[in-house]
């Protein structure tokens, strides 16, 4: 066996739940278990064939469970072997599949399964965010009262017409229709209506933010002699990386942290991407709030600064344009904020083994899953392709 | 044949003093002498660390996302590479351990730490429980550790003198450790649950400890004798205590063998067993004679800062290789109700 490089790795199994505002039906165990048994079946593999589980969510007060993943062992099949628990804020779906991949990139793991999860109708997220710190700002009522700010300082930085915010939400909230896993099925969605619905931090209105969820996404990561097995075509990791900035600081840009720009830059290294804008053949970026499609455009270097409102603006980003941001619905359509990150990076490999089913993006070759966290300070993002890495 | 594909070693060590109350700081103004001093013990400034992972509890905090503020101590601009897992340090150490393996990076920073004092702890520790059934009871830290401690008296495999001999050692070694909260002659105390006295129990305190891993030449240069691991592994077990033999650790064993603690000699363990009865069942998976020399920093039972008491123990066990007191260690660390989850990571120091 060859001790130089990294073992390439590859997703061959997917498995999420049909998420919902509530899962009255199923334990926290039960919820997690029935995406973990989807994606087993997806690999036609068995508990037996995994040889470590790392799983994550966002924080433990939104369940109420202090370290969950000691409850969830037995669920998850993990007893007897290693299990990981990864937090890292709203980016944890994403990093933890990184971390799970790690595992098999360095050779210390063959076949991993990987879930996030958060069954939000356990408790209350609003509330779960609000638990007053002393000497500390308050969290300016829920996430949205945090980053409309950042958004309103986009529009102002940019000259972005304020349509923009809407056109996004209406293109995520068709593509949901779409998706089977989709949280929000607004059948009768219209544009007027996303429009007409009511603000709640300006400038991001009722329609343009994303709901509460129950819901996991788990995918089983393996080896090249794993995936030589894979009954169907496998996902290929070509390039995956975190990074962190600090919350507040003076020299801090929320509308586009430093710190994005740098993950997306070493993920492209890795994946030998020059040109992400006609290189990558669809996006599920993390938009909780509309605008932030347009943001995160530029950030991740998919338009020039001050050019990512105009993609939207022309349609580029819809599922049928050339290049397809949020063909799943994204987190617009679909929230439960631990497992979000991961049904991104789940979504873009799904993409490039050709199983998105209705909203699949015709010859998705490369696709890339991102997901930000915290104060927009930590990202996690990976490129999967449907070929292997060349290196 | 190496066991993996590159050589990694702790080359630095630093803890707080452990405090009963640190009411007078936050957890950044905690952690920060620490960084610092772990850094200045290798020379390296944050921005020049390949990876950096925390370990750390919301529910200790009383706040969610409570890590985001401490990441603020570690300087993290420009942007760095960085994780955090909900778990003690010891696991945060591991995923940095897994990331120099893939090559990614050369040096990471580990750092953990953990506030007990603002709450309850034996309150809190109840939330980890099955939500379902198990947490609306309440049953908390010490009940369930004394069950086990119950069940390895009934089986013949310690009595109440002995567990008093092991909180008395520990506390007699904690005397050489100037961070420990609790050392040198301490009353076995009245019975907190039976069977376990206070002298069985222990501390409750805040604390935070930091290590500083590196890759082959790297560690060489960082540090005049490397501890290297050789081997680190982690395994966990049912969450119920009604389908676990609370005498025995499989987890422990399992993790044990896979990291090689049994392909040669142990001189030194540093046992996260925070309960003087938790020492009796990790000796035994972990096949520990009396000549190994067993928690010489005097261990949990002398300071048991929760999320770091398991970082510590690797950090304890790599600072006696450091100082040439051993050559080949293991560190345990533990999660969990009565050992539930449990790493074990043998430590080895180059021969002259």
């Amino acid at each position: 066996m060859s001790t130089s490089g990294k073992e390439p790795v590859a997703v061959v199994g997917i498995g999420q739940t049909k998420h919902v505002a509530a899962r009255h039906d199923v334990s926290i165990a039960g919820l997690v278990r029935e995406a973990a048994a989807r994606a087993l079946a997806d690999a036609e593999l068995t508990w037996a064939d995994i040889d470590a589980v790392v799983i994550g969510k966002a924080p433990d007060f939104f369940e109420g469970v202090m370290m969950p993943e000691l409850y969830l062992a037995d669920a998850l099949g993990a007893v007897g072997k290693p299990m990981l628990r990864v937090h890292t804020a709203g980016s944890v779906g994403g990093s933890t599949a990184l971390v799970a991949s790690n595992l098999v990139a360095a050779r210390v793991h063959r076949t991993v399964l990987t879930l996030a999860f958060e069954k939000q109708s356990e408790s209350n997220a609003m509330w779960g965010l609000s638990l007053p710190v002393p000497f500390q700002q308050p969290l300016l009522a829920g996430a949205g009262g945090f980053f409309a700010p950042h958004v309103r300082a986009y529009m102002r930085r940019t000259g972005a017409p304020d349509t923009v915010g809407s056109l996004v939400a209406y293109k995520d909230r068709r593509n949901a229709l779409k998706n089977p896993y989709a949280h929000l099925h607004e059948h009768d969605i219209t544009l007027e209506k996303v429009q007409a619905s009511p603000m709640l931090w300006d400038p991001i209105r009722y329609s343009e933010t994303c709901p509460s969820s129950d819901g996991a996404c788990a995918m089983i990561l393996t080896d090249r002699a794993g995936a030589a097995r894979s009954p169907k075509p496998p996902a290929w990791v070509h390039g995956g990386a975190m990074r962190s900035e600090p919350t507040l600081f003076a020299g801090k840009d929320f509308v586009s942290p430093q710190a994005g720009k740098d993950c997306a830059a070493d993920v492209y290294r890795q994946a030998g991407i020059t040109d992400p804008r006609r290189e990558i053949d669809a996006v599920e970026m993390y938009v909780p709030f509309s605008w932030y499609e347009p943001m995160w455009l530029e950030n991740l270097g998919f338009a020039g600064e001050g050019e990512g409102w105009k993609l939207t603006e022309a349609g580029v980003t819809e599922l049928d344009g050339d290049l397809p941001v949020n063909p799943s619905g994204g987190v617009l359509s679909t929230n439960p904020i631990g497992a979000s990150g991961m049904i991104r990076f789940a979504e873009a490999a799904l993409q490039v083994r050709g199983q998105a089913g209705e909203h699949q993006v015709p010859d998705a070759r490369r696709a890339m899953g991102h997901a930000y966290g915290g104060g927009a300070q930590f990202f996690a993002m990976w490129l999967v392709g449907a070929q292997p890495p060349s290196s | 044949m190496a066991r993996y594909a590159r050589e990694v070693a702790v080359v630095a060590f630093a803890q707080s003093d452990h405090l009963r109350r640190t009411d007078e700081l936050s957890e950044v103004e905690m952690v920060m002498p620490v960084l610092h001093q772990v850094l200045a013990a290798t020379g390296l400034k944050a921005g020049e660390i390949g990876f950096t992972c925390s370990g750390s509890s919301d529910y200790l905090a009383g706040r969610a996302f409570s890590f985001t503020m401490t990441l603020d101590g570690v300087g993290a601009w420009p942007p760095i590479s960085e994780s955090h897992v909900e778990m003690d340090g010891a696991w945060a150490l591991y995923e940095a351990w897994v990331k120099i393996q893939t090559g990614e990076a050369d040096t990471a920073l580990v750092y953990s730490y953990g506030k007990s004092s603002p709450g309850s702890v034996r309150d809190v520790l109840t939330r980890q429980l099955d939500p379902y059934y198990l947490a609306p009871l309440w049953p908390d830290s010490v009940a369930l550790a004394a069950l086990q401690a119950q069940a390895l008296i009934d089986a013949g495999e310690t009595d109440e003198a002995r567990l008093a001999a092991i909180g008395a050692r520990s506390r007699a070694a904690a005397s050489a450790n100037p961070h420990a909260q609790l050392s040198g002659v301490v009353p076995q105390g009245e019975y907190q649950v039976a069977p376990l006295r206070t002298g069985d129990c222990p501390p409750i305190g805040d604390g935070a400890a930091a290590v500083v891993l590196a890759a082959g030449d790297v560690a060489r240069r960082l540090c005049e004798r490397p501890a290297w691991i050789t081997g680190i592994d982690h395994r966990i077990e049912a969450h119920s205590l009604g389908l676990r033999d609370l005498t025995d650790s499989p987890s422990t064993r399992i993790a044990a063998e896979h990291a090689g603690v049994f392909e040669g000699p142990v001189d030194t363990a540093e046992l996260h067993a925070a309960f003087s009865s938790q020492e009796v069942v990790l000796r035994k998976a972990l096949g520990l004679g009396e000549d190994v020399s067993v928690n010489p920093s005097g261990g949990a039972l002398a300071a048991n800062p929760i999320m770091a008491a398991g970082l510590i123990r690797i950090g304890e066990a790599a600072a006696r290789i450091h100082r040439g007191e051993s050559d080949r260690a293991v560190a345990h660390a533990t999660s969990g109700p009565c050992l539930q989850q449990n790493l074990v990571a043998v430590l080895e120091g180059d021969r002259a």
